[in-house]
C-alpha cells in the first residue's frame, strides 16, 4: 500500500447504501472510484458519457483509505457497485476467486482497437491468471531511480544506468560523505522497491509471478536469495547511509534529503518527481535526472523491464445487469479525449493515444521519458504488496523490513517467505 | 456492609449463643431496633439501588463486553478478512498463534518494554510526587509545570519526539553520540528504538503517576513524621520507614496501571517507530493492528487480542494478589 496504511474501520462499511446496486438495474451503473484529486477527471468522463447514455453512470466516490475496507465488504452484498476501481492484483483477487468479476478477455479479443489503445504491459498487469479484469483508466507509476545530476557531474560520475557505474557512484559519494542513496527505511515498502527491481535484473519477472500466482515456494528460488543477497552487500557497503531504518519516506525526510543534496540518488515512484517540484522546484528543474533500474552483473532479467504501479483500473461485477453499457463506458477510457484530460491532470496515461499528448502535460520532459519506459518494458511488475493478497503482503513487508533491519540474514530471509501462506 | 453493621451488636454482647435465655430474649428485643435504624441510615448514605448502575453497565456491556466476546468468538474463525460472513473453524488461529516466531518475539518485546516502563516511571513519579507532595508554593507552581504533558494527546507527544528524534534532521544528530548513538540512529536500531518507546511512554505518564504519588503522599499522617524526627529519624530514613510503607498501595495501584498500560501501549509505537526498525519494536497490540488492519486477517487478530486480555487480566489480578491491595488492610499503622 504505497504510502497508504488501511486506517478504516469494518463498520465504515455499514450504512450509506448509496449504490443503486446492480440487482435494481434499470438505467444506472453504480461506479465506486476512489475519492482522491485525481477524481475529477473521472468525474468529467462519467458527465460526458451520461450525455449520449441510456443506461447512466452513477459515481460514488470514497474518500481515503478506507476504499478496500468498503469494497470488501460490499462486494458480498446486494448493493455491489456495477464498476469498481481497483488497483489490480491482490486487490481484486478475492473478488476474481469469488466469481464476482466479469472476464474483459472477450471484449478485448472482438475489439482490437479497444486492446491495442492501451499499452500491453499495462493491460497485462490488470490481468489475473491470463484473463482481463481491468481496464486502466489513470496515470502510471513505474519506479525510477532518481539522481542529482549536478553532484554526479562535481564528482565525475557517470549516470547510474549500469551496476558498475551505480557501484562507483556509491563509493565515491561515500568517500565525500554524501549518502549515496536515500532510502526511507521506515516503510519498508521503500525497500521493497530494491527487492523487486534487483529480482528483476536478477531473473526477469517469471520467478514474482509464480508467487503471485500462489506458489509460495518459488521464494525459494536462487535468484531471490541473490537478491536478498545484493540488498544485504548493498547495505553493507552503506548505499543507503547509516541511519535509513529511521529515515521515512512518508513524512518527507528521504526526498528531502535528495532535494537538498545530502543524498545523491533515490529509488522511487514517479510521484516523488510532483513532490520534489513543489518542494525543491530549483533540484527538481535543474539538478534531477532520472534512469530505468541498472542492469544487475551475471542477471538474465530484460533492463527494459518496469516495476511500480502500472495504473489504476475499473472491472466490471460480473452480475451487473447493463453489461453493454459497462464495457461501452469502459471503451470510453480508450479514447484520447479520456487521455487529454489525464495529462492535463499532470498523468501519464497508459494508452497509445497518450504519445501525442505528452508535449501539453505540466512535465513534457518527465512525462515522455515515464511513457517511453513503460512502452517499451517488455514487463510491468506490479509491486509485490499489492501483488500479493493482503494478508500475504503485511507478513512480507514485515520480512523485508528484517532484512534491511539486520534482523535475518539473506538466508533466513528465503525461508521465512517460502512460509508465507 | 449493612449486613455487618447488623452482626456487630449482637457478638459484642458475647453473641446470642453465649447468653441465658431470657437475657437472649431482651437481646433481641433491644437489638431490633437499633438494626433498623442501622439499616436504614445505611441505605441512605450507603449504596444506591442498583437501577442506577444501569446505564453504565449497558455501556459498557454494548461497548466493551460484547465486542470481547465477538473477538473471541472470531478468533475461532480461522483466517477471516472482512469479506462474507466468519464461520467457526477450530483452533487454527490459536495453534498458529503458538507457533508463530513473530508472536514470541513480540511478547518478548512487551514484556521487556513494560519492565523498561515500570522501572522508568515508578522511581521518578514516586519522588516527584513525595517532593510535589510538600505544600510550599514553589512546589506548587513546579507541579504545574510537571503536569504539562498529562494534558498533551499522545499522538502530538509522539509526533514531537519522532520530529526530535529524526536522525537526519532532528535534535537526534547532537544528542544520539551523547546517548552512545554515534549517527543519531536511536529509533532506527532495535534497542534504541524500545528505548525511545519506553522513554516518550514514561515522558506521558509519569505526571499522571506522580499526582497519583502526590495524593498518596499528602494522606501520610503528619504525626508520623513529627514522631519519627523526635526518636531522631533523619530525612532519609523517614522516606524509607515512614513514606514508602505507606505509600505501598498507591504503588500497587500505579504500577497495576503503568504495566497493564505497557501490555497494551499502541500509539506511541505505531506514531514513534511503527514498530520498527524490522519488528525489533514490535508489540504485541502493534502486531495485532498490523494483523487486522494491514492484513486484513481479523482472525487471527482477534485471537492476539483475545491473548493479550487474558494475560493483562491475570497479571493485574496476581499483582493486586500478592501486593496484599486485594485484602485492604489498613495502611495507617498506629492509627
Amino acid at each position: 500500500m504505497v504510502g497508504a496504511v488501511c486506517l478504516g474501520l469494518l463498520t465504515a462499511a455499514c450504512g450509506s447504501g448509496s449504490g443503486s446496486g446492480s440487482s435494481s438495474g434499470g438505467g444506472t451503473l453504480t461506479a465506486y472510484v476512489y475519492g482522491d484529486g485525481a477524481v475529477k477527471v473521472q468525474e468529467a468522463a462519467v458527465a460526458e458519457f451520461n450525455k449520449t447514455s441510456k443506461v447512466k453512470v452513477k459515481l460514488v466516490e470514497i474518500p481515503g483509505d478506507s476504499y478496500q475496507n468498503k469494497l470488501n465488504a460490499v462486494m458480498s452484498s446486494p448493493n455491489a457497485p456495477d464498476l469498481l476501481y481497483n488497483w489490480g492484483g491482490g486487490s481484486i483477487k478475492p473478488f476474481v476467486d469469488a466469481g464476482e468479476l466479469l472476464d474483459l478477455t472477450p471484449y478485448l479479443t472482438q475489439d482490437s482497437s479497444f486492446k491495442s489503445s492501451f499499452l500491453p504491459s499495462v493491460l497485462a498487469a490488470g490481468a489475473i491468471d491470463g484473463k482481463n479484469y481491468g481496464i486502466p483508466m489513470r496515470g502510471m507509476q513505474p519506479v525510477v531511480l532518481f539522481y542529482n545530476k549536478t553532484l554526479f557531474t562535481q564528482n565525475g560520475l557517470q549516470a547510474p544506468t549500469t551496476w558498475a557505474a551505480l557501484q562507483t557512484a556509491i563509493t565515491t559519494l561515500k568517500a565525500k560523505n554524501i549518502t549515496p542513496v536515500a532510502l526511507g527505511g521506515a516503510d519498508a515498502w521503500t525497500e521493497q522497491m530494491w527487492l523487486e527491481e534487483l529480482l528483476d535484473r536478477i531473473a526477469g519477472p517469471s520467478v514474482f509471478q509464480k508467487i503471485a500466482g500462489g506458489d509460495s515456494s518459488a521464494w525459494g528460488d536462487p535468484a531471490v536469495l541473490k537478491a536478498a543477497q545484493t540488498a544485504k552487500q548493498l547495505i553493507d557497503d552503506g548505499a543507503f547511509g547509516k541511519t535509513f531504518t529511521a529515515t521515512s519516506y512518508t513524512n518527507n525526510a528521504a526526498p528531502t534529503l535528495l532535494g537538498t543534496g545530502k543524498a545523491a540518488m533515490q529509488l522511487m515512484g514517479t510521484w516523488d518527481y510532483s513532490n520534489q517540484l513543489a518542494n525543491h522546484k530549483e533540484f527538481a528543474t535543474k539538478d534531477e535526472g532520472w534512469v530505468n533500474f541498472p542492469t544487475v552483473d551475471g542477471g538474465t532479467g530484460d533492463a527494459a523491464d518496469v516495476v511500480g504501479n502500472p495504473t489504476n483500473y475499473w472491472s466490471v461485477n460480473a452480475h451487473t445487469k447493463n453489461k453493454d453499457a459497462a464495457v461501452a463506458f469502459l471503451k470510453a477510457m480508450a479514447t484520447a479525449d479520456y487521455a487529454n484530460k489525464l495529462v492535463a491532470n499532470g498523468d501519464v496515461p497508459a494508452t497509445t493515444s497518450a504519445k501525442d499528448l505528452l508535449s501539453s502535460s505540466p512535465n513534457p520532459a518527465f512525462a515522455q521519458f515515464q511513457y517511453d519506459m513503460v512502452q517499451k518494458a517488455p514487463s510491468f511488475q506490479l509491486s509485490w504488496d499489492q501483488a500479493l493478497p493482503a494478508k500475504q503482503a503485511t507478513q512480507m513487508t514485515t520480512e523485508i523490513g528484517k532484512l534491511f533491519a539486520g534482523q535475518v540474514s539473506p538466508e533466513q530471509f528465503v525461508t521465512d517467505m517460502k512460509a508465507l501462506k | 456492609m449493612s449486613s455487618q453493621a447488623e452482626a456487630r451488636p449482637a457478638s459484642k454482647d458475647g453473641g446470642p449463643g453465649r447468653a441465658p435465655a431470657g437475657a437472649q430474649g431482651s437481646d433481641a428485643r433491644d437489638d431490633a431496633p437499633q438494626g433498623r435504624v442501622r439499616r436504614s441510615v445505611a441505605a441512605r448514605v450507603g449504596r444506591p439501588s442498583p437501577g442506577w448502575a444501569v446505564p453504565g453497565v449497558l455501556f459498557f456491556a454494548v461497548f466493551a463486553v460484547a465486542p470481547m466476546v465477538y473477538a473471541v468468538y472470531l478468533s475461532f474463525c480461522g483466517s477471516w478478512g472482512g469479506l462474507g460472513t466468519p464461520h467457526f473453524s477450530g483452533l487454527s488461529n490459536w495453534t498458529r498463534l503458538f507457533q508463530d516466531s513473530d508472536v514470541r518475539q513480540a511478547t518478548v518485546i512487551t514484556i521487556v518494554l513494560t519492565v523498561l516502563s515500570w522501572a522508568f516511571q515508578t522511581p521518578v513519579a514516586l519522588l516527584l510526587g513525595v517532593w510535589a507532595a510538600g505544600r510550599e508554593k514553589n512546589r506548587a507552581v513546579l507541579s504545574a509545570v510537571f503536569f504539562i504533558p498529562l494534558v498533551l494527546s499522545t499522538t502530538a507527544i509522539a509526533l514531537l519526539f519522532k520530529a526530535i528524534l529524526d536522525p537526519n534532521f532532528g535534535l537526534a544528530t547532537t544528542i544520539g553520540p551523547w546517548l552512545g548513538f554515534p549517527d543519531g540512529n536511536i529509533i532506527g536500531s532495535s534497542n534504541g528504538a524500545l528505548i525511545a518507546v519506553a522513554f516518550v511512554g514514561g515522558w506521558q505518564f509519569i505526571p499522571f503517576h506522580t499526582l497519583i504519588y502526590q495524593g498518596g503522599a499528602r494522606q501520610i499522617p503528619e504525626v508520623l513524621y513529627q514522631a519519627a524526627s523526635i526518636d531522631g529519624c533523619g530525612r532519609w530514613r523517614q522516606f524509607f520507614h515512614i513514606t514508602l510503607p505507606q505509600l505501598r498501595h498507591t504503588i500497587t495501584t500505579s504500577s497495576v496501571l503503568i504495566i497493564v498500560g505497557s501490555l497494551t501501549s499502541f500509539e506511541t509505537v505505531f506514531l514513534l517507530t511503527q514498530g520498527g526498525p524490522g519488528t525489533s519494536s514490535t508489540t504485541l497490540s502493534y502486531g495485532m493492528y498490523r494483523e487486522a488492519f494491514q492484513g486484513f486477517d481479523f482472525g487471527y487478530a482477534s485471537a492476539l487480542g483475545t491473548a493479550l486480555v487474558v494475560v493483562s487480566t491475570l497479571l493485574s489480578l496476581l499483582m493486586v494478589k500478592f501486593s496484599g491491595f486485594g485484602s485492604m488492610r489498613s495502611t495507617r499503622e498506629g492509627m
